[in-house]
């Protein structure tokens, strides 16, 4: 329908404001197919909002969010459930539910999306996938016995538990050791490369995320200020990411 | 300075406005929500355990004490004109019909009302709502809907024992305390009561149960900034809901005295 089957998700001139705060005021982004896109920006810029919108959890105020060539910001409800299928969410926080055990989190979207009734292959489905978040064992403990890191992963087993095409990632390695986060970075490149599933990822840890992602995107004053490579980024001469970038890089001085 | 209160009047008016239109919608989709299956029996069922199971120790013990109070004032009072074996009548008659349904509510709203609130609430501030989202879960249905089922059925189910509670305990103060004549007590107890009076309790109970639960979710959904939100939601829900199940009370007790109460 809408032109190249290359990009799986886009953007176009989406606005959000909360009352007189205006977060994102025109954001045009293209993500492809079978890509990791980092969207990186300054704390408050509206990153998460911009995730939201996608998702579908926030209606924006003006705009259009393509899935497919298809809009979803004009589907009914029950539409736009069906095609939620094919999205994942990492919170930023994770967002367990924190009534239930790790294992009910995570089987949680298996049996209201997949439908999946067999208590032995809803068990063989989390432990599986807690295999690959390396915490193997930990079905039976609740989120609030989990450390900040733990949560995070659990909530990466959540998110892709229904093997959904596009993941959407809110900081997966904020507040984790260099260690963890260079895991977290690990596990994304494998959900990308071998479920080949797309993966837009917010971040702040410029350093490792540059040297795996496919496309950078700088979110700046509610636009996208940079899209490209993430050599093109390190080239790149807009004044603020510049600063945003080398930042990231410079050695501590005295 | 004039100006400027009413701007902030207009402004105030305008939010309250947009707070009912919302509360609206959800009273709307809620309804929606009650009649189509699949329902979730799982949830339903933990829910009603944890509200009424929890609930019947000290629901019990409230209307128990009501009970007491009630059956000592009135027998203190009726001896005046010698007529104390009318009290039990007297207790069975404002346990049924007031005190039963609004103890049982009020103890349901401190002890469950506000739990709602506050899981829902922390829930909202921690994005887990926009989590069952992402998971095409419908909050509504699966927050609201099965705690509302459960209010429905713990209210008068509790009331109702709240009834043989709170009468047991009028007996006992009568009885055992003042020193009533048991068998003048119980006959015109039996002789005064009809079923309508426990009938209109239990109605109320159900009102009330609806009420309680949908003003308590719906501040819990609505639930804004942090842990001092969910505690403002959790006052404003008790508050709210204490005061409306007593409006409801008046209007639905000068309905049913209209109706078929008159004694
Ligand atoms: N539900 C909301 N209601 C009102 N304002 C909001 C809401 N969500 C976000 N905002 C505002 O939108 C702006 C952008 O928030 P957002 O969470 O997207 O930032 P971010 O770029 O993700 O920051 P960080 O890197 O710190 O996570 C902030 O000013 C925030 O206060
Ligand atoms: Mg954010």
């Amino acid at each position: 329908m809408n032109g190249d089957s290359k990009h799986i998700i886009r953007v176009e001139n989406l606005h959000k404001a909360f009352g007189t705060n205006n977060v994102l005021e025109g954001v045009d982004i293209q993500i492809e197919e079978g890509k990791v896109t980092t969207i990186i920006g300054k704390s408050g810029i509206g990153k998460s909002v911009l995730l939201k919108n996608i998702i579908g959890i926030m209606k924006p105020d003006k705009g259009k969010i393509f899935f497919k060539g298809e809009d979803v910001t004009a589907l009914p409800k029950s539409k736009l459930l069906e095609l939620r299928k094919n999205m994942g969410y990492l919170f930023q926080d994770a967002a367990l539910f924190d009534f239930m055990t790790v294992e009910e989190n995570i089987s949680f979207p298996i049996i209201e999306q997949l439908k999946i009734k067999s208590r032995s292959e809803i068990k063989k489905r989390v432990a599986k996938l807690l295999d690959l978040v390396e915490l193997p064992g930990i079905e039976k403990r609740m989120p609030s016995e989990l450390s900040g890191g733990m949560r995070k992963r659990v909530g990466l087993a959540r998110a892709i538990a229904v093997e959904p095409q596009v993941v959407l990632f809110d900081e997966p390695t904020t507040g984790l050791d260099p260690i963890l986060a260079e895991n977290i970075n690990e596990l994304i490149m494998m959900v990308n490369k071998k479920l080949s599933m797309t993966c837009l990822v917010i971040s702040h840890d410029i350093a490792s995320t540059f040297r795996r992602t496919d496309k950078v995107a700088f979110l700046h004053d509610g636009t996208i200020g940079f899209f490209g490579n993430p050599d093109e980024a390190v080239a790149s001469k807009h004044p603020v990411l510049k600063k945003f970038i080398s930042n990231s890089f410079r050695p501590l001085e005295d | 300075m004039v100006m400027i209160f009413f701007d902030k009047l207009g402004r105030k008016i305008v939010s309250k406005l947009e707070s009912l239109g919302k509360f609206s919608l959800f009273l709307v989709e809620i309804v929606r929500w009650l009649f189509v299956p699949p329902f979730r029996f799982k949830e339903i069922f933990y829910y009603t355990e944890k509200i009424g199971v929890d609930s019947i120790a000290i629901v019990s013990l409230s209307t128990f004490t009501t009970g007491m109070i009630i059956g000592l004032q009135l027998v203190n009072i009726l001896r005046l004109l010698g007529a104390e074996i009318y009290a039990g009548a007297g207790v069975a008659f404002s346990m049924s019909r007031e005190l039963a349904p609004v103890i049982t509510a009020i103890v349901l709203i401190a002890k469950n009302g506000s739990g709602m609130t506050a899981e829902i609430g922390s829930m909202k501030v921690t994005e887990q709502i926009d989590a069952l989202e992402t998971m095409t879960v419908n909050p509504l249905r699966y927050l609201v809907v099965p705690r509302l089922f459960a209010s429905i059925l713990v209210f008068p189910a509790l009331t109702a024992l709240a009834n043989v509670v709170g009468i047991l305990g009028g007996y006992v103060a009568s009885v055992y305390i003042m020193q009533v004549n048991k068998v003048y007590y119980l006959k015109e107890m039996y002789f005064w009561v009809d079923p309508e009076d426990i009938w209109s309790g239990l109605i109320k109970a159900f009102v009330f149960g609806i009420i309680v639960t949908v003003i308590c979710c719906f501040n819990g959904l609505n639930t804004k900034g942090g842990a001092k939100g969910v505690g403002d939601a959790t006052t404003k829900a008790v508050v709210i809901s204490t005061i409306s199940i007593l409006i409801a009370d008046y209007f639905m007790t000068y309905l049913f005295i209209s109706i078929f109460l008159r004694v």
